[in-house]
C-alpha cells in the first residue's frame, strides 16, 4: 500500500487528471442541470488532456521549438502529445456549442433545463 | 512536485468540485472559467506553450462567452438580475 | 411504451397508477347509472370498490414514492460507478512508468524524428505546428472540418430565417424584444475599453497565427484570438456596427474559400506522394515570418476560418443568425 502511495506520488499530475476525470464523471451521472451536465463534460475533456501532456513531458526538457539550429532530440519534450490534444482543444468547444444548442433548443420547448422533468413532459407529449 | 504544481492541482480538484456543489449556474460559469485559466497555466510549467495560448483563447474565452450566452438565451440570468433586485427592494424598505 | 430501460419502466408504473388512480376516482359517478339493486350488480359494485382501495392505494404509493425510490436509487448507483471508476483509473496510474521520465515508453523513434526533422522537411522551428501541420496535415484537415460541421449543424438549430428574425416567430414572444436586437449600447466602460481591446486583440491574433511557425501558437489560437475580437466589437458596440465589415455574405465567403484552399493543399500534397512536396515548395528562412513553406499558408487559411466559426456560434446563439 505505500508504493502504491508513492507511485501516485510519483505521478502527481496523472493522479490529479484522473481525479478531475471522476469528478467530472460524477457531476455528468448526478446533476440533473443540463448546463451543469455540460460543464461536468468539459471537465472531463480536461481531465483526458491533462493526462496526455503529462505523459509527453520529459523532465529538464525544453519546449518543442528549435533555437539556433540545434535539432537535437534529446533536449525537447515529445510534441506527438502537445499536437493531439491541441486538436482535441478545438473539437471538444465545437462538441460543447452543439450540446449548447440542443440545450437552447430543449429549453425553447419545455422551458426547463432539469433532464427529469424533460424526460416526463416528453414522454406525456408521446403518449 | 514543486509547491507551485501541488498549488495549481489542488486549485483545479477544488474549482471542479466547487462547480459540482454552487447552486447558481452563473457562479458556476465563472469558476469553470477560472478552471480553464489555471489550466491555461499548468499547460505552462508542462512545456506546452502552444496548449497555453489555445487554452486561454478557446477554454477561458470563446467556451465560457457561449455559455454565457445560453444563459442569457434562457433567461437565468435576469430572473438573477430581478431576483436581486427584489431583495435590494426589500433591504431599502 | 417502446423503451425497456429502467427509468421508463419505473416511470411508466408511476404514470400507469396515477392514470389507474384517475380511473377509479371517475368510478363513483358512474355507478349511479348502474341499477344497485339486483344482486349481481351489488356483488359487482362491491367487488368494484375493493379492487379500487387495493389498487388505488398501490398506484398512489407509487406515484409518490416510485419516482423518489429511483432518483435515490440512481444516485447509490452513480456514487458507486464514480468511486468505482476513479479507484480503477487510480489503479492504473499507480502502475505507470514515473512521470518525466526520460526512458519512457512514449519516447520513441517517433517524436524524435518529427523534432530532428521539422527544420529541414517542414522548415518550421515550432515542432508543433510542423508536425500539425504538415506531417498529420490530414488530421488538421479533419479537425477544421469538424468545426465547419459543428457550426452547420448550430445554425440548423438556432437559425431563424428571413423576416421572422426581426419580427419573431419564437415560442416565447418576451425572446424576440429581449434577445434579437438587445445589445447593452449604453455601457460606457465598455465601449471605451473595447476601443482599446478590439484593435489590439485583431493584431495579437494576426501575430500570433503568422508566427506560428516559429512561436507557440498556430491557426487555431490565433483564429480562436481574432473571433473573440470580433465578438468583443459586437457586444460593445452592436451587431449593425459588426455587420458593417462581417456580414453572412463575407462569412460564407471566407469560410468556403479558406477550407477550400487547405483541401487544395492538402490534395496537392498527397498528389506529390505525401512526401516530395517539399523538394518544390521554398521553405522559407527558419525562425523568419515567411518560413515553414505549405504551412504559412495553411495557418491563415485555419485561422480565419476558426475565426469565423467562433464569431458564427457567437451569433447564433445571441440573435439566431449572422
Amino acid at each position: 500500500m505505500p508504493e502504491f502511495l508513492e507511485n501516485l506520488f510519483t505521478n502527481y499530475y496523472e493522479t490529479g487528471a484522473v481525479v478531475i476525470f471522476g469528478i467530472g464523471f460524477t457531476s455528468l451521472l448526478m446533476h440533473r442541470n443540463l448546463l451543469k451536465k455540460i460543464i461536468g463534460l468539459n471537465f472531463m475533456d480536461s481531465g483526458l488532456y491533462l493526462f496526455l501532456a503529462a505523459k509527453g513531458y520529459i523532465a529538464g526538457r525544453l519546449a518543442p521549438i528549435i533555437t539556433d539550429g540545434d535539432a537535437d532530440p534529446t533536449k525537447y519534450v515529445n510534441p506527438i502529445p502537445t499536437g493531439l490534444v491541441l486538436t482535441g482543444i478545438v473539437v471538444s468547444v465545437s462538441v460543447t456549442a452543439f450540446l449548447l444548442a440542443l440545450t437552447c433548443r430543449l429549453y425553447d420547448k419545455y422551458h426547463t433545463l432539469d433532464i427529469d422533468e424533460i424526460t416526463n413532459l416528453a414522454r406525456k407529449e408521446r403518449d | 512536485m514543486t509547491l507551485f504544481e501541488g498549488l495549481l492541482l489542488a486549485f483545479l480538484i477544488i474549482c471542479a468540485i466547487s462547480v459540482s456543489v454552487t447552486r447558481n449556474l452563473l457562479e458556476s460559469i465563472i469558476i469553470y472559467m477560472g478552471f480553464s485559466l489555471i489550466m491555461s497555466v499548468i499547460w505552462l510549467t508542462l512545456e506546452a506553450p502552444d496548449l497555453a495560448i489555445t487554452e486561454a483563447a478557446v477554454g477561458a474565452g470563446v467556451t465560457s462567452l457561449l455559455f454565457f450566452a445560453t444563459l442569457k438565451k434562457i433567461h437565468a440570468i435576469k430572473a438573477e438580475d430581478a431576483k436581486q433586485k427584489d431583495e435590494e427592494e426589500k433591504h431599502e424598505k | 411504451m417502446k423503451n425497456k430501460g429502467a427509468l421508463s419502466r419505473l416511470w411508466s408504473f408511476a404514470e400507469y397508477g396515477s392514470f389507474r388512480e384517475e380511473e377509479f376516482t371517475l368510478s363513483p359517478s358512474d355507478e349511479r347509472h348502474i341499477d344497485t339493486d339486483t344482486p349481481e350488480n351489488r356483488w359487482l359494485t362491491t367487488v368494484q370498490n375493493s379492487e379500487r382501495s387495493v389498487g388505488a392505494r398501490a398506484a398512489s404509493w407509487f406515484s409518490r414514492r416510485g419516482v423518489e425510490i429511483f432518483q435515490r436509487l440512481y444516485r447509490v448507483a452513480a456514487v458507486f460507478i464514480c468511486f468505482t471508476l476513479i479507484g480503477v483509473l487510480l489503479a492504473v496510474v499507480a502502475f505507470l512508468p514515473p512521470f518525466g521520465g526520460a526512458d519512457n515508453p512514449a519516447v520513441n523513434e517517433v517524436p524524435e524524428r518529427y523534432v530532428a526533422g521539422a527544420v529541414e522537411e517542414t522548415g518550421a522551428t515550432n515542432a508543433v505546428a510542423g508536425m500539425i501541420s504538415a506531417y498529420r496535415g490530414f488530421d488538421t484537415l479533419g479537425e477544421a472540418h469538424v468545426l465547419f460541421v459543428a457550426a452547420c449543424s448550430v445554425m440548423a438549430l438556432l437559425r431563424i430565417d428571413g423576416p421572422a428574425r426581426r419580427h419573431g416567430c419564437l415560442p416565447d414572444p418576451e425572446m424576440t424584444g429581449e434577445d434579437m436586437d438587445f445589445e447593452p449600447n449604453s455601457d460606457l466602460i465598455l465601449r471605451k475599453a473595447a476601443k482599446i481591446l478590439v484593435p489590439l486583440s485583431f493584431i495579437f491574433g494576426l501575430y500570433v497565427i503568422l508566427n506560428g511557425t516559429s512561436s507557440p501558437g498556430g491557426g487555431f489560437s490565433g483564429g480562436a484570438l481574432m473571433g473573440a475580437g470580433v465578438i468583443l466589437n459586437s457586444v460593445a458596440f452592436g451587431f449593425s456596427r459588426t455587420e458593417r465589415f462581417f456580414g453572412e455574405r463575407v462569412y460564407h465567403i471566407v469560410k468556403t474559400a479558406c477550407l477550400t484552399v487547405y483541401a487544395l493543399l492538402m490534395a496537392y500534397f498527397i498528389y506529390m506522394g505525401a512526401n516530395g512536396i517539399y523538394d518544390h515548395v521554398w521553405l522559407g528562412v527558419p525562425g523568419g515570418i515567411v518560413s515553414g513553406g505549405l504551412i504559412l499558408p495553411i495557418n491563415i487559411a485555419v485561422g480565419f476560418e476558426v475565426a469565423c466559426t467562433m464569431y458564427c456560434f457567437y451569433a447564433l446563439f445571441r440573435k439566431g443568425g449572422l
